[in-house]
């Protein structure tokens, strides 16, 4: 696939490269720990481990889903992978190219764009849409009237009439439309990846319908790739085609849809998924998958971070940090009942590969 | 009926604060029955939370309500303020969405408690802070004597979620609102809340009314659900027949678009258009620019909420012309 030209993309040298067995993003090790305040000037130095080495791909064209409590590090992560915050160590690679290295930051930001919760928050209120959405291509050198005419266009693409939507100004809009802006806005671009952090969480479920609806039809259209951060895992079964579940800053599983929904092999997603409500008022809950609340991020449980509240714990938990293992091709888990030969009770044995 | 805990008749709330006057609630009627959970159900501005506040009366000045509502057999609509203070607590208590701002940052838990049962009882000051303890371990927070002295901000959100709800019980109330009490905590927590809210109904033999926006969570605790769009209750029925059987159209499309039903199908089912404007709300079926199943006379008559034909009174009703 050759890179896309357009009028309206600058520079042909932005494109498809690694060819689509290369992952869009590689994370490696990222990590990202936030001071905080002492208490005493000789106290020791605490930081929040807000995201504490994470490995993930992702794929072209999938859409990862990103689920887990908050502070569990999903925004985080985000906000990493824009370089909205620095990392504190860990690598980027972008089709095969080290983020601020061999591809430029402003070059890497073009192609992935990202669209927040708060829809009123992430938009100027002093521009009106159309200024909005064309703001960000004038910047990259796309003269005022083409980048109007393309805001117009886009406007048309997320079900908003440009001549009846373009000229308003975003306290003029509904919360679901304000939403549709932003995605057209995130899309001016002509990303390759777009970061989903909550991006429909703030919206009434017949609004959210519709949206998600938009957002799988621009998928296809413009050949998106997607971030899906969201804590409805309803919504992440409906949307994404792999699953990463995080908890206190680490990754706890990744794996497909079907592995993770069908077969959580990690006691923490197994006990998110079956906390969500039942529809069937005869099918209750009658008790709680899990107790508490998930502990502190300026001081972790040790080895395990779910060995607090995980049901499974033996004394290894609190003292080995389980690595993320691949179980299969599809799905890899942090947990030490994975791992063969572990000193977990529920261990394989050694020397017999999971399947 | 002699087991009605709450008797909420035609009740219309208007605010006053715009251009134009909203009328956020439009002729709500409801009744829940002693140690009965009624969940209403609806997406933002169709009114549950409204509806819910003014059984406390809880609006800005200026607020214009029309109808009748009784508690316990008193008539919330005529109480002093006197009495409404006495009210508020010892026999209705609330929990609020967002515990953080419902509780004052300024005083610790135990405190804030004690001040509850001696506003309402004449009890001692020891008396209070061993019943502040008792509700403590009641809501199962962990290690309670400790917590009674914490503030607000050193506690998390499904803790403080626990400490609203044993604030809410302190005086024993006959009746509990809880106005989206868990939207604001995570999946793990929320399920927690809803089960502790569920078992201590059943012990305190408590009215609820549950305010949601989450299908899930109402089909969790609620015995009944009543649908609300536009300010109007436009379907109530039982939580397994509006789950199951879902008649007014709203209903069907609120339901039709929960992703858990498109497995395998690559797009939701959606109901087109927004709500209406509360400010300028359409003669007839508020719902009717946005049903299928919309015909001539939907957009002038306003449907009543009616109980199928030779029903009993207990079974569902539903606002709309298809079934009138």
């Amino acid at each position: 696939m050759s890179a896309v030209i357009s009028p309206y993309n600058l520079d042909p040298g932005v494109g498809e490269r690694g060819g689509p067995a290369q992952p869009l993003i590689s994370a490696r090790g990222l990590l990202k720990h936030f001071p905080v305040k002492s208490s005493g000037f000789f106290g020791p130095k605490k930081v929040v481990r807000a995201v504490d080495g994470v490995d993930f791909d992702i794929l072209k064209g999938e859409t990862l889903g990103v689920v887990g409590e908050s502070g569990c590090g999903k925004s985080t992560t985000a906000r990493l992978l824009m370089n909205l915050i620095v990392r504190d160590k860990g690598d980027l690679l972008f089709d095969g190219e080290t983020v601020g290295e061999t591809l430029p930051l402003a070059q890497y930001r073009r192609q992935v764009q990202m669209v927040f919760q708060d829809s009123y928050a992430s938009l100027n209120p002093r521009l009106t849409i159309e200024e909005s959405i064309a703001f960000a291509p004038q910047v990259h050198g796309v003269p005022a009237a083409k980048a109007i005419a393309r805001a117009h266009d886009l406007l048309f693409r997320v079900g908003l009439e440009p001549s009846r939507f373009a000229g308003r100004y975003p306290h003029e809009l509904s919360g679901g439309q304000r939403q549709r802006v932003n995605i057209a806005r995130a899309l001016a671009l002509e990303p390759r990846l777009i970061i989903l952090d909550e991006a429909v969480s703030a919206l009434d479920k017949s609004v959210e319908a519709q949206v998600l609806n938009l957002l799988l039809d621009l998928k296809r259209d413009f050949g998106l790739t997607y971030l899906f951060i969201s804590h409805d895992l309803n919504v992440v079964k409906f949307m994404c085609d792999r699953v990463m579940v995080m908890y206190l800053g680490k990754v706890a599983e990744i794996g497909t849809r079907a592995a993770i929904f069908g077969e959580a092999r990690h006691p923490y997603s197994a006990a998110l998924l079956a906390s969500m409500p039942k529809m069937d008022p005869s099918e209750r809950t009658m008790e709680p998958p899990l107790s508490g609340d998930p502990p502190n991020p300026i001081d972790p449980p040790s080895g395990c971070r779910f060995h607090t509240r995980c049901q499974f714990v033996e004394d290894i938990c609190s003292r080995e940090v389980p690595p993320l293992a691949s179980l299969s091709a599809e799905q890899s888990a942090a947990c030490l009942m994975a791992v063969p030969g572990s000193g977990h009770s529920r261990a394989p044995i050694l020397g017999e590969t999971s399947a | 009926m002699t087991d009605t805990m709450i008797d909420i008749d035609n009740l219309s709330v208007t605010f006053h604060r715009g251009r134009k006057p909203i009328k956020a609630v439009n002729g709500v009627t409801l009744k829940v029955r002693a140690g009965e959970v009624v969940a209403l159900l609806g997406e933002s501005g169709s009114g549950k939370s409204v509806t819910m506040r003014s059984l406390l009366r809880m609006h800005p000045k200026g607020t214009t309500i029309e109808g009748t509502m009784s508690v316990a057999g008193r008539d919330v609509t005529g109480l002093s303020t006197r009495d409404l203070g006495n009210l508020r607590g010892a026999v209705v208590s609330m929990v609020f969405q967002e515990p953080r701002l419902a509780l004052d940052p300024v005083y610790t838990l135990g405190r804030q408690i004690e001040e509850t049962i001696m506003r309402h009882e004449r009890v001692s000051k020891a008396q209070a802070s061993a019943r502040a303890l008792a509700l403590f371990e009641k809501v199962r927070i962990p290690s309670p004597q400790r917590r009674l002295q914490n503030y607000p901000h050193e506690m998390s959100g499904g803790m403080l979620q626990r400490a609203m709800i044993a604030m809410a019980l302190a005086c024993n109330p006959k009746v509990l609102l809880a106005d989206e009490p868990t939207t604001a905590l995570d999946a793990t927590v929320q399920i927690q809340i809803l089960l502790l809210i569920r078992e201590l109904q059943k012990e305190y033999g408590l009215s609820v009314i549950f305010v949601t926006h989450d299908i899930g969570v109402a089909a969790e605790v609620a015995d009944r659900i009543a649908v609300m769009y536009a300010g109007r209750i436009v379907e109530e029925g039982t939580a397994s027949d509006i789950i199951r059987n879902p008649k007014h159209p709203y209903t069907k499309g609120l339901l039709g678009a929960r992703v858990e039903l498109a497995d395998g199908r690559d797009r939701l089912i959606t109901i087109p258009g927004a709500p209406p404007d509360l400010a300028d709300m359409p003669p007839g079926c508020a719902f009717a620019p946005r049903c299928a199943d919309v015909m001539a006379p939907c957009r002038a008559v306003v449907p009543p909420l009616v109980g199928a034909a030779g029903s009993s009174e207990r079974a569902g009703q539903v606002a709309c012309l298809l079934y009138a």
